[in-house]
């Protein structure tokens, strides 16, 4: 393979007609280019969307109770429940790979009247009582003091940690937030710590307007004692919230004696469902990417192959010469798919690097020009790229079957015929 | 050294078949110098071509150097060919982007000899045609008598068995012609064997033994007083 001679020979040959090596190297070159910006440019709208999610845990759902809508066990239907503190545990022993339960509770919500009070500034703002975890479910940057944590729940401590919106609009400008208090129905929370969670369109300034106090003390603050009003449930990252959602939907409905085919008594929101129709999407585009970067460089191969089919035509009688000096058949075979493979994966690279150029030129236009919607860092991986490079390996390698099928079929007394 | 026993060949054309070789006795042995003789479509080159390993007889045996020479593949045809046989072509048939050295090396690059030792016996060889200071040069900055010793040069750098010559001195002038087979004498006279097929009275002359092909048989085989063909040189 890493023979001196048979690369200087590889040289020889595709250096003796520049000209045609280019324009042949040219449609393999197109080809990879192509599917390479294809797919960055897939990319960078797969990251657009995804800047749109947000940093929320996507394998994750959401669930709250509703009347049911059966008699179920001498109980009758349209009977209002509650989940509680216990259905957690319940959870967690009965449905495996799950990574967080986190039980909630909430004040205000969608245009809520004022709740909230701080001197004489009065503001209406979603109010959480939250486990610690929720900040892995529903990421937020902590921008001052800390978040809630276990020793809060435990000891039952009323502080809170408010959003920059909440700030802004109940507090001076520099003043001290820390250590302040506010009143929440009438109950005061001590401020422990600012947010702000990533700006994702849409319900970026609500986002930024809540507050979280530990849930046992938001139960005890504004007696909701075990109830639960809703849970946000992940799964681990290898299997799907919507496959164990079926499981957690049972486990309640067995302890809350709700009848198993009363579809409505429990609801939910699959966020993984949501953001798998998007995901689905993106595979979707990656998929004809790669369809139409491999037909066009497909049109390459096939270029290469005729070349090669040419070369060998060429060379019939340099062939038949080899052979009748000895050389062993296996061995032209072997330099005519090698020639061949060297080309397609030369002119690839130039594909690929000419690719990569022209990303790194688009993604330094969007910098300058500031950020497009929907579309962030067109980019490939190394991955896609050592992708690319197998499949120029193995088409080279296909463009050259059939050309040194061709030069080992002539008999060396054909090809040493004068005329 | 090389025997035949009633090789018989045809070729196909079409619907008819074309009888070439009507069954062949043929014998040489070590150290001679044998020109094969006649008209065209006498079946001297089809011969030569299957004593050469490039094609191959209908029937009849064919052994050389004591190896039965049947049934190839043809990995094992070019192994031979390579250890037992050096072709000498009417058109030299160098390859042309090869330098005359990197021609003469080639049949032992075949033989996977080693890149350094290749090229010194390449050398040596291109020195006994006296072609030395032409090493790097390429087929196409040399003469035809030149392409035809860097030929020879090739032939006899794998040191063969038996050199098969395929009218040598067909395209060249009558003064270089004496030039190649004086080189050829000279090779002959070191014990080597030669097989040249000729259709020049001259040439085969120059020979130790003519053997006359007509219709694809043997007419006539007889032993001759060698003219040298230093005198004409």
């Amino acid at each position: 393979m890493f023979n001196r001679d048979r690369w200087r020979e590889i040289l020889e040959v595709l250096t003796s007609n520049v000209g045609r090596t280019i324009l042949t190297a040219f449609g393999v070159c197109w080809g990879i280019f192509i599917l390479i910006v294809l797919l960055a440019a897939g990319k960078g709208f797969e990251n657009g969307i995804r800047a749109d999610f947000g940093d929320i845990a996507t394998n994750t759902m959401f669930m709250w109770t509703r009347r049911t809508t059966k008699p179920y066990e001498g109980l009758p239907k349209d009977r209002s429940f509650e989940f509680k503190v216990s259905d957690v545990q319940a959870i967690w022993d009965n449905v495996p790979n799950l990574r967080f339960v986190s039980p909630r509770n909430q004040l205000g919500g969608f245009r809520g009247g004022g709740n909230v009070i701080r001197g004489i500034r009065v503001g209406a703002y979603n109010v959480y009582g939250d486990y610690p975890e929720i900040i892995n479910q529903d990421p937020m940057t902590v921008t001052s003091g800390r978040f809630i944590n276990h020793n809060d729940i435990r000891e039952k401590r009323k502080v809170a940690v408010i959003g920059q919106g909440v700030k802004s609009e109940l507090y001076e400008k520099g003043e001290e937030v820390l250590g302040s208090y506010i009143k929440i129905q009438g109950v005061n929370f001590m401020v422990i710590g600012t947010y702000k969670k990533k700006n994702n369109d849409g319900d970026g300034e609500e986002a930024q307007k809540e507050i979280y106090v530990p849930f046992t003390s938001f139960a005890q603050a504004f007696n909701r004692g075990e109830d639960v009003g809703w849970m946000a449930i992940t799964a681990h990252d290898g299997s799907s919230i919507s496959r164990l959602k079926e499981d957690i939907i049972r486990v309640m409905k067995e302890r809350h004696k709700v009848h198993p085919e009363d579809n409505r008594a429990v609801g939910h929101f699959d966020l993984y469902e949501q953001f798998n129709r998007v995901e689905s999407l993106f595979v979707g585009l990656k998929a004809i990417a790669y369809l139409v970067g491999i037909m066009v460089l497909l049109s390459g191969i096939i270029g290469v192959s005729n070349i090669m089919l040419i070369v060998v035509k060429e060379r019939t009688k340099e062939i038949g010469i080899r052979r009748a000096l000895g050389e062993q058949p296996w061995s032209i075979k072997k330099q005519i798919l090698m020639e061949s493979i060297f080309l397609t994966i030369i002119s690839g690279m130039a594909g690929i690097i000419f690719g990569s150029l022209v990303i790194y030129g688009i993604n330094s236009l969007l910098d300058s020009v500031g950020p497009v919607d929907m579309f962030i860092n067109p980019s490939v991986s190394v991955g896609v790229v050592s992708g690319a490079l197998v499949i120029l390996m193995v088409s080279g390698l296909l463009a050259g079957f059939i050309p040194a099928n061709s030069a080992i079929k002539v008999r060396p007394i054909e090809a040493l015929r004068t005329d | 050294m090389i025997e035949i026993k009633d090789l018989h060949k045809s070729y196909r054309m079409g619907s008819n078949s074309l009888h070439v070789l009507k069954g062949i006795n043929f014998k040489a042995e070590s150290g001679e110098l044998v020109a094969i003789m006649g008209s065209s479509g006498s079946g001297k080159s089809t011969l030569l071509n299957i004593l050469g390993m490039l094609d191959v007889a209908d029937s009849g045996e064919y052994t050389l150097d004591n190896v039965p020479i049947k049934d190839l593949s043809e990995t094992k045809a070019a192994q031979y060919r390579n250890k037992f046989l050096g072709f000498i072509f009417q058109s030299f048939n160098l390859i042309n982007y090869k330098s005359a050295l990197e021609n003469v090396a080639l049949p032992l690059y075949y033989q996977k000899v080693g890149r350094k030792e290749r090229q010194e016996k390449a050398m040596s060889y291109l020195e006994k045609v006296g072609l030395k200071e032409w090493a790097t040069h390429l087929p196409s900055e040399l003469s035809g008598g030149q392409k035809q010793r860097v030929a020879i040069a090739r032939a006899m750098a794998a040191e063969p068995k038996v050199l098969l010559a395929d009218e040598p001195t067909g395209a060249l002038d009558s003064t270089t012609s004496y030039e190649v087979m004086d080189l050829i004498q000279k090779i002959n006279d070191e014990g080597n064997t030669i097989l040249v097929v000729t259709h020049e009275e001259d040439i085969a002359h120059m020979c130790k033994r003519i053997v006359h092909l007509k219709d694809g048989v043997i007419v006539e085989d007889k032993k001759i007083e060698q003219v040298r063909a230093q005198q004409y040189v």
